[in-house]
């Protein structure tokens, strides 16, 4: 498969403060004593961005990085390639530190280790769709012949056959963002960058988009960092999803971790709204052992959201399901009372 | 009470000496280093010269199918090349063909040198600040001081003649374009830009992709204004002996010849309206791509 050339390159990002101001320097040692950010606008009229920002994205998986606007989720993605430089901290990519690179040097780690998606596109207005989507490899110096088969390559990969020759203007939104999809798929590197990349598309075009990156997951396997104020989206793309507000994580975690087990109010206000049938999985809320009705009861695989299982028994007419691991061994039972608590939204706080 | 009723200025002996010292010292400089100045404009005067030759040498039928064409490729509207082809008739017919070739021939190279020196001189301003706190006040006195005035400096160096013309017309002229230039690049979206960057774009890979591009259409509107003031500066020019329709119209203020001077005064607006509706509809077309089409 391709997972092994693909998935080597994970993100980790130590330490990472930002202040905003004309002189950042002179503020982080209070902020690092814990000065807020509240305080720290008051009294020396500097923006505190991001706080000790700590987080490993592993190679070849979905990181969604979740907050609300102001949070500072925007200003994150941007250290990852350093369209901002931070003001301390370390972000860790195949052993070299992005934040010390010099100008060639980033350049390079840009064309190569790197490609970017924008919440409004950020197309050339004045390129075709074949013309802004070579864009990458023309940055690179590809022979042009490579360059135009990618291109077409990707163009088809992502549904737009036949508009290779439009301008961006003629298209709809959802295409737009096709294009730059295919723009940054189209460079191959290994790290995809996707601030809030859905969020300007309509709800029915942005689950459209959602499915076909989900779709391209499975065969690019490309450490993929995405951006969103959205919780459903976070939950449905993300493998690992960190919380942040204030330009602090609050939570790190699965989807599961972070629904089943909000870390303080404020995130569980958040989950207090996902359907949480579609995101619970049935491993999660199984007991273990067998149930009293014995080896009669139909099994599912681990990773079965709750809301399947739930259907599988109103409609077999039954109250409890077995599980069973990869290797079909099975790993104990849910019946439909544990799943019923579990989909019920919990008393809020 | 002297002093509220006559304003007290320095006094007239020292500012006689004062002007009278900044005179001698232009006039040293000038007999040094005229000679060598001549000489580093000689290129422009050969520039000038060819040009000239070519369109008043060439037979008239070729000239005007070649404007014809231009006109066709930069507009594709068979009204502006009816209309280009119809006023240049009229000129010629009027007995004016000659002089408004040298005219034609003088804005071209007056636009040519204003877009090779003024581009680039846009381009540095909208990456610098400092650059353009600097140049913004040097292109407000060009505009606004009195074409008159840089005459003089310009006669004592370099004589009477075409290049004296050209130098006056070009620092009249050349305001536009930079100030275009800059902010046609100032005005990018930002997005883009951003975007250029961040797929590893050098700098000179962004001024070439992005910057350049998304400009052009408020860089032609500069080159248009350009056109438009170097063919205000015709008639002056004249003055310092720059040949085609502005030499008339002198003659014709200074010998009350209404017809002669309306004629060419007509010649002039006629060329004038043809540069512009070209250059604007190559504008136009330019921008063709952000015509939304989707429904």
């Amino acid at each position: 498969m391709l997972e092994e050339d693909k998935g080597t390159t994970g993100i980790t990002i130590r330490n990472l403060y930002k202040i905003f101001g004309a002189n950042p320097k002179a503020h982080i040692d209070a902020v690092r004593n814990g000065m807020t950010k509240a305080e720290l606008n008051a009294r020396h009229g500097h923006v505190l961005g991001l706080r000790d920002i700590n987080i490993d994205m592993p190679a070849g998986h979905i990181q969604v990085v979740m907050g609300l606007s102001g949070s500072g989720k925007s200003t994150l993605i941007r250290h990852i390639n350093r369209l901002i430089d931070p003001t301390a901290g370390e972000v860790l990519i195949d052993g070299a530190d992005v934040v010390k690179m010099n100008a060639a040097e980033l350049r390079a780690f840009r064309r190569h280790k790197t490609a970017m998606v924008f919440q409004k596109f950020a197309l050339l207005p004045h390129r075709t769709v074949l013309e802004n989507v070579v864009y990458g490899l023309e940055i690179q110096g590809v022979a042009r012949a490579k360059q135009l088969e990618a291109a077409r390559r990707w163009i088809a990969r992502v549904g737009l056959e036949g508009f290779e020759d439009n301008y961006p203007n003629q298209l709809s939104g959802g295409m737009q963002q096709r294009v730059g999809l295919a723009r940054a798929l189209a460079n191959d590197a290994p790290i995809l960058l996707m601030d809030e990349a859905f969020s300007a598309l309509d709800p029915l075009i942005r689950m459209d988009m959602q499915s076909v990156l989900l779709d391209l997951q499975k065969e690019i396997r490309k450490t993929v960092v995405f951006i969103t104020h959205d919780l459903d989206e976070a939950l449905r793309l993300g493998d690992r999803i960190a919380i942040l507000r204030n330009g602090q994580i609050v939570q790190q975690g699965t989807g599961q971790d972070i629904v089943m087990k909000p870390a303080d109010d404020y995130i569980a206000s958040f989950v207090q709204h996902v359907n949480r049938g579609r995101v619970i999985v049935v491993e999660a809320i199984m007991k273990p052992g067998m149930h009293d009705k014995g080896a009669g009861l139909p099994l599912v695989p681990q990773g079965t959201i709750l809301e399947h299982a739930a259907r599988i028994m109103t409609e077999r007419r039954i109250g409890a399901l077995h599980v069973q691991d990869a290797d079909g061994k099975p790993m104990g039972y849910v019946d439909m009372q544990s799943i019923i608590a579990a989909m019920v939204t919990p008393a809020g706080p | 009470m002297d002093w509220l009723t006559r304003f007290p200025h320095m006094d007239d002996t020292t500012l006689t000496a004062l002007k009278k010292s900044i005179d001698e010292g232009f006039r040293a400089f000038t007999r040094a280093y005229g000679d060598r100045i001549e000489t580093f404009f000689d290129p422009l005067q050969y520039f000038l010269i060819q040009s000239e030759r070519f369109m008043t040498g060439t037979p008239w039928p070729i000239i005007l199918a070649l404007i014809a064409g231009i006109a066709w490729f930069a507009s594709r509207s068979w009204k502006i090349v009816a209309g280009t082809v119809i006023t240049l008739l009229l000129i010629g017919f009027f007995g004016m063909w000659t002089d408004t070739m040298k005219t034609v021939s003088m804005i071209f190279v007056c636009t040519v040198l204003s877009i090779a020196i003024g581009i680039p001189i846009g381009i540095l301003m909208s990456r610098s600040d400092r650059f353009q706190g600097i140049i913004n006040p040097v292109l407000d006195v060009m505009q606004t001081m009195p074409s008159f005035v840089y005459l003089i400096p310009v006669v004592m160096l370099l004589g009477i003649g075409r290049v004296p013309g050209l130098i006056a017309v070009v620092i009249y002229a050349i305001p536009p374009i930079i100030r275009l230039t800059n902010l046609g690049i100032r005005l990018v979206d930002k997005d883009v830009l951003e975007a250029a960057d961040a797929f590893g774009s050098s700098s000179w890979q962004r001024l070439k992709n992005v910057q350049m591009p998304l400009a052009l259409p408020t860089i032609m509107a500069g080159i248009n204004q350009t056109i438009m003031m170097a063919l205000a500066m015709v008639v002056i020019a004249s003055m310092i002996g720059v040949q085609g329709l502005g030499q008339p119209v002198l003659k014709a203020i200074a010998n009350q010849y209404f017809t002669l001077g309306l004629f060419n005064g007509l010649a002039i607006v006629g060329i004038a309206i043809i540069f512009d509706r070209i250059s604007q509809a190559y504008g136009k077309r330019l921008q063709k791509h952000l015509e939304t089409v989707h429904a």
